[in-house]
């Protein structure tokens, strides 16, 4: 076996899924025993078998990897309990595994693999969904990247032609349950954590957390950072739909008259939010100029219609 | 020793690992703290928090890159992303040098996030010592390889641990990153002595050592870092210090994290061992010079 070849062994050994008692399979998908593949390259000890230090490996793969996607997703954990997550986590990662060297976007997918996936939460399917994304807008919001934001003389000079490009760690979330708070409460209990070069022994239970049976309730949700702190600010459909508008790239005026277009709001009202929306959103450093554009635009004016 | 070309001839003594639950401690009540180790990946982000806090850190202290999927003996080649990042931040930290596991941990773009163990062979030593080798030119920074600890044996190595060490950092004239609690956990895994490993090894390309606590299962030891350091470990950091020098120190303690204090405190203990070598170099010395007269 070159080296390549034992690698590849290996790897398809070591991620191979463990058993709902968290131990080693003892065959593989092709029907061949674990045990005389481990021993076809790892040699035995007085101790241990080939296929018990296999199984260290094993074990602690899919500890490191669960740990590491629950500790983005808490709410999500105590909601579904933790062998329903668990099950969740190991059917995510099965389908998708790392293809980073960071952990850090290894459950970037696991809202939509939930979505898609009613099975793994049962009646509160949409409500786990919704935890979910809010949960991964938390991640991407903590520590994405940020650009400069438009000074205030650029913010005075936006104009209904203008296009703007809005603050890349700011996620704009349509939920159907006002999960805000509840997420929010989960994490302030957790602790923050770093990643580290120790053995991963065990699954960690870190949540017990009950969570209380939440109402439906159509949201709009900005999560967004702050002077280095995660915050959830809830909008006005306008405003919200206002924001998805210039994030796909509409023009000011496009935007706005596709985000009033369905509002109740007298014009007066409207007026006025439309102001307001764009004071807060360049207040919190949510707009910025389009990449590679200059970012003055002197010969518009902002027009509210 | 110990400054020597590969740890940029710096004089680093007892350092702590930078971690999440001391970050408050550190920077309100600064503490006198030689140097800091931090894991390069966790600060390889776009922004937020992470970066500010290390800014804040560096500011203040010194502070040593340490990284974990380099994966210097995977087969295949190098995620060159991946060095860009990492070459991005050794400009923020100005690191003197850099270190990661001697170990391989992805393979086909599928990675294990682990430090998997690899086989002592010649093919290995070629393959890490050329990955080791770009790296280094890459990066444009010392690099030091450390010893993992493992759990498993390959039926096809060639060579013991040490010997496999000592032909790799030749083959890619690199530093050495020597864990001597890897080398007991993995001692007791193998049944070697864990003494013969820290003799052979080139005591003047060690850049830098590390000691932690680890956990006795019924039939293995794993490095679990979540204990103070044990007596057997100690032995052997006095006998590595004793054949290298005072050497730039770093205590791992990545799990039940106690608090900054305890963990410095921990830390500190290796002071016995640094002053006595100390000692042992400036009595060695003054007995040369004498035999020079
Ligand atoms: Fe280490």
């Amino acid at each position: 076996m070159n080296l390549l070849e034992l690698q590849r062994r290996m790897a398809e050994d070591v991620r191979r899924p463990l058993t709902e008692d968290y131990e080693m399979r003892s065959f593989a998908d092709d029907g061949r025993p674990v045990a005389d593949i481990a021993a076809s390259y790892i040699s035995p000890n007085s101790r241990l078998s080939s296929f018990e230090r296999l199984e260290i490996y094993n074990r602690q793969y899919w500890f490191r990897l669960i740990t590491a996607v629950s500790e983005d997703y808490p709410t999500l954990n105590a909601l579904l309990g933790q062998k329903r997550f668990d099950a969740l986590i190991l059917a995510y990662l099965d389908e998708h595994p790392s293809t980073s060297w960071t952990l850090r976007d290894l459950g970037a997918k696991l809202p939509a693999f939930l979505a898609a996936h009613p099975e793994f939460a049962g009646r509160r399917h949409r409500l786990a969904v919704d935890v979910a994304n809010l949960e991964l807008a938390y991640v991407d919001a903590f520590d994405g990247k940020q650009l400069d934001p438009l000074t205030t003389e650029e913010a005075q000079a936006i104009g209904a032609d203008s296009r703007l490009f809005l603050q890349p760690h700011l996620r704009l979330l349509e939920l159907a349950y006002p999960v805000d708070n509840l997420v929010l409460a989960v994490k302030k209990e957790m602790p923050e954590v770093d990643i580290v070069s120790s053995a991963a022994t065990h699954r960690d239970v870190t949540n017990r957390a009950k969570i209380p049976p939440v109402k439906r309730g159509k949201l709009f949700l900005a999560v967004h950072r702050y002077d280095d702190s995660v915050y959830y600010r809830r909008l006005e459909k306008e405003t919200f739909l206002l924001l998805e508008g210039l994030r796909l790239g509409a023009s000011v005026a496009a935007a706005a008259s596709q985000a009033f277009a369905k509002s109740k709001l007298t014009p007066d009202a409207q007026a006025l939010l439309l102001q307001q929306s764009f004071a807060h959103a360049s207040q919190l450093g949510w707009l910025c100029p389009l990449p590679g554009t200059d970012v003055a635009l002197p010969h518009l004016e902002m027009k509210v219609n | 020793m110990p400054a020597n070309r590969f740890n940029g001839y710096t004089d680093y003594e007892v350092g702590i690992g930078l971690r999440v639950p001391h970050y408050d401690h550190i920077l309100s009540k600064k503490p006198i703290v030689d140097w800091f180790e931090i894991i390069s990946e966790n600060y390889m982000v776009d922004g937020g928090r992470p970066l500010k806090i290390l800014d804040q850190i560096l500011d203040q202290y010194r502070v040593v890159q340490h990284g974990v999927s380099m994966y210097f003996g995977s087969a295949q080649p190098l995620n060159r992303d991946h060095l860009k990042r990492i070459k991005e931040l050794t400009k923020r930290t100005k690191t003197p040098w850099l270190s990661d596991h001697l170990c391989w941990g992805s393979v086909d773009g599928r990675y294990t996030h682990d430090l998997l163990p690899l086989p002592y062979t010649f093919e290995a030593v070629r393959t890490t010592a050329e990955r080791i080798r770009m790296v280094q030119d890459f990066l444009e920074i010392p690099l030091a390889v450390e010893n993992v600890s493992s759990y498993a044996a390959y039926n096809d190595s060639e060579m013991t641990e040490w010997e496999f060490l000592n032909e790799v950092v030749h083959a890619a004239d690199c530093g050495i990153l020597l864990d001597v609690n890897n080398i007991y956990v993995s001692s007791q895994n193998h049944d070697f002595d864990p003494m013969d490993y820290v003799n052979s090894i080139p005591a003047e390309r060690v850049a830098q050592i590390h000691i932690a606590g680890h956990s006795k299962f019924e039939k293995y030891i794993l490095d679990t870092h979540d204990h103070p350091v044990l007596d057997p470990v100690w032995k052997l950091y006095g006998r590595a210090i004793e054949r290298s020098g005072p050497t730039a120190t770093l205590l791992e303690w990545d799990d039940n994290i106690p608090s900054f204090d305890e963990v410095h405190a921990e830390a500190l203990k290796a002071h016995r061992f640094l002053r006595a070598a100390e000692t042992a170099m400036s009595v060695g010395a003054g007995l040369r010079e004498e035999a020079h007269v």
